[in-house]
């Protein structure tokens, strides 16, 4: 572990949703860090809290959702405890964010300069000349081609790629120290994919920029993280390195996440499947969330919440039955 | 089929943008197309009415009783030619049209532009911020478009007294109502997207959030109501200041025209209430004529 402050610390966080049908508790005790130049992948199934994890690190909770436990520390300030404007002043200047769909985040009707000379000056005041200056530079940043004509363009001008490409632009105008991703190459093409994880990686190495990865991708995070942290139903279940968790999983459901992807399995064999559904938020059942669909699940399991359990020097899962190392 | 935009100017009809196809569409109809000349011809005369009409229809010292009611086409004492006849002070009736096609303009215009204004920004701080200051707004809205228009306007005006920049702001109170309630349903729509999220988690405050984000993406609508909306307040201040309580003598509008006149109809005057009357409903179906083929340019869901 780096002896440095840790960017990003999350412990203990809990978000629940109070909503007419009950608590939903979409994040529950939650701890991770990230270091400085450090890449996390947050992976988990569509529903385990990894976006909503995403969220509560901005303070963008809103009702009837609310932090109501943990700490968010951000260079070791907790963020639970500031206020909407300090928040907002922290949000897109030191921590930015990256989402999944770009033709989406990028206003339809505004110009790309338009765009992003607004978010220089939402949080500098500078001049337009300056703003557009260090838009400039932000696009060639980030491997775009002509980035004086890219910025006369409109959102829809450009391909999926492109906008991507400054939508990352955006988010590192400020040089941010902290940059939370939401699924961000999910909607694009395999090989325009690989370039932009590829320049992410490189940005973030550059610039020592903390970056959360959150997807449900294994095979992305595999090739892009530095650690991982699996979540299942608003828990981390298994957290460790990369080469760890990829080689030596010991929670089920890694295993089984493992498993689903078609390239770790031989030609012709059946692809393992982690069966059923993930649980509701509102009705996760009594012990480990997982119990209902894991094949190693004893009464101890469906009775008693698994605690976090140490199996390597960083290496951290959440089962009582953890799967012995395997020979690789 | 394509008629005026043969002759537009590249910009309007060649460019890859919405604006451009939007325009390219509206005036390839031949009604619009004709009914936006007509609009852009009227506003050019209003404005250059003081160079371009014969006579200064105020000045008392061009006016003379002795050219009192003649019909139209017929020449004064002094050889002056009333095209459109003159009133009963010997008021050169083409004059006093376009004076009063000025005033009236103008008094559309502004009020619609302070409506514009008002409405606009409630209406995107009701979507924007929802609950009670939604509430607020959007019940007060309903309240002042549960008033028949021009009952709100008399009742303002005769608190208020009368005067232009009176009837103005008795227009806007009535009008504002119609900007926020367009503007809050397209903003409700707009304020949910992921580019007003994203917004957010660039730290936008909320003024920069409103206005640099969410109006942009709002105008259309508010194009096509503000075109329509002038139009209205046109009629509205012809109203007013038909029934006398409105614009001030010396400023007469084309309602006032109107006014001046209707009591000698049935005497054989026709001209002098007639002509203005005409031209005051020309100006205002051209603009509704305008604001319908803008409402269909500029929805996607009506273009072919």
């Amino acid at each position: 572990m780096s002896p440095a402050i840790p960017t990003l610390s999350v412990e203990k966080l809990q978000t629940h949703f109070f909503t007419a049908a009950g608590v939903a508790k979409a994040v529950d005790d939650v701890s991770f860090d990230v270091y400085p130049g450090e890449i996390v992948g947050l992976v988990g199934e569509s529903g385990s809290g990894k976006s909503i994890t995403g969220f509560s690190i901005l303070g963008l909770i809103d009702a009837p959702g609310r932090i109501v436990g943990g700490r968010v520390l951000f260079k070791g300030v907790d963020l639970t405890s500031y206020g909407r404007e300090a928040l907002r002043q922290l949000r897109g200047n030191r921590i930015a964010m990256i989402f999944q769909d770009p033709m989406m985040t990028l206003n339809p009707v505004l110009r790309i300069d338009t765009q992003m000379i607004e978010t220089v000056r939402a949080h500098a005041s500078v001049s337009k000349q300056a703003a557009r200056e260090q838009a400039r530079e932000a696009l060639a940043a980030v491997g775009i081609p002509a980035p004086d004509e890219r910025l006369k363009a409109y959102p829809h001008q450009l391909s999926g790629g492109m906008r991507q490409r400054v939508a990352i632009a955006i988010a590192m105008l400020h040089k941010p120290d902290l940059i939370i991703a939401d699924e961000p190459t999910t909607a694009l093409d395999v090989t325009i994919q690989a370039q932009i994880l590829a320049q992410m990686q490189k940005l973030c190495a550059r610039s020592n920029t903390a970056m959360v990865w959150v997807s449900h991708d294994l095979a992305v995070v595999a090739g892009l993280a530095d650690r991982i942290c699996v979540m299942y139903a608003g828990r981390v279940v298994e957290t460790g390195d990369v080469d760890t968790i990829l080689k030596h999983p010991q929670h089920p459901y890694t295993i089984g996440l493992l498993g689903s992807v078609p390239e770790n399995v031989a030609r012709g064999e059946p692809l393992m499947q982690v069966p059923g559904v993930a649980p509701s938020a509102l009705a996760l059942p009594a012990g480990c969330a997982f119990s209902p669909r894991c094949t190693h699940a004893t009464d101890t399991c469906r009775t008693q919440k698994p605690p976090v359990f140490r199996a390597g020097e960083s290496h951290l899962h959440r089962c009582f039955h953890p799967v012995e190392r395997v020979a690789a | 089929m394509s008629t005026l935009s043969n002759i537009l100017p590249r910009w309007t009809t060649n460019r890859d943008t919405r604006t451009g196809q939007a325009l390219r569409g509206m005036f390839g109809r031949p009604a619009v197309a004709l009914a936006s000349l007509t609009c852009i011809a009227l506003i050019i005369v209003a404005i250059l009415a003081p160079w371009l009409a014969p006579q200064n229809p105020y000045d008392l010292a061009q006016l003379n009783i002795v050219d009192g009611r003649l019909p139209p086409g017929a020449r004064g004492h002094l050889g002056h030619l009333f095209l459109l006849g003159s009133d009963a002070l010997g008021r050169d009736m083409f004059a006093a049209m376009m004076f009063g096609l000025r005033t009236s303009l103008g008094v559309g215009i502004s009020s619609g532009a302070f409506a514009l204004i008002v409405g606009t920004t409630l209406g995107l701080v009701a979507a924007y911020f929802g609950g009670w200051i939604d509430t607020l707004i959007m019940r007060t809205v309903d309240l002042m478009l549960g008033f028949p228009t021009i009952l709100v306007a008399l009742m303002t005006l005769a608190i208020l007294g009368q005067g232009v920049s009176k009837v103005i702001l008795a227009l806007v109170i009535v009008q504002w109502a119609y900007f926020a309630r367009t503007v809050r349903a397209v903003a409700a729509v707009e304020s949910k997207k992921e580019y007003m999220e994203a917004a957010l988690c660039l730290g936008f405050s909320h003024r920069r959030a409103l206005f640099s984000q969410l109006l942009p993406n709002c105008l259309a609508p508010v194009i096509v109501i503000a075109m329509v909306q002038v139009a209205a307040a046109i009629s509205a201040e012809a109203t007013l200041s038909f029934l006398g309580i409105g614009l001030p003598v010396t400023q007469p509008s084309l309602g006032l025209l109107i006014a001046n006149g209707y009591q000698q109809l049935l005497a054989g005057f026709y001209w002098i209430s007639v002509f203005p009357g005409v031209l005051l409903v020309m100006l205002v179906f051209s603009m509704n004529m305008v604001g319908d083929g803008l409402r269909e340019a500029l929805n996607p869901r009506l273009q072919k």
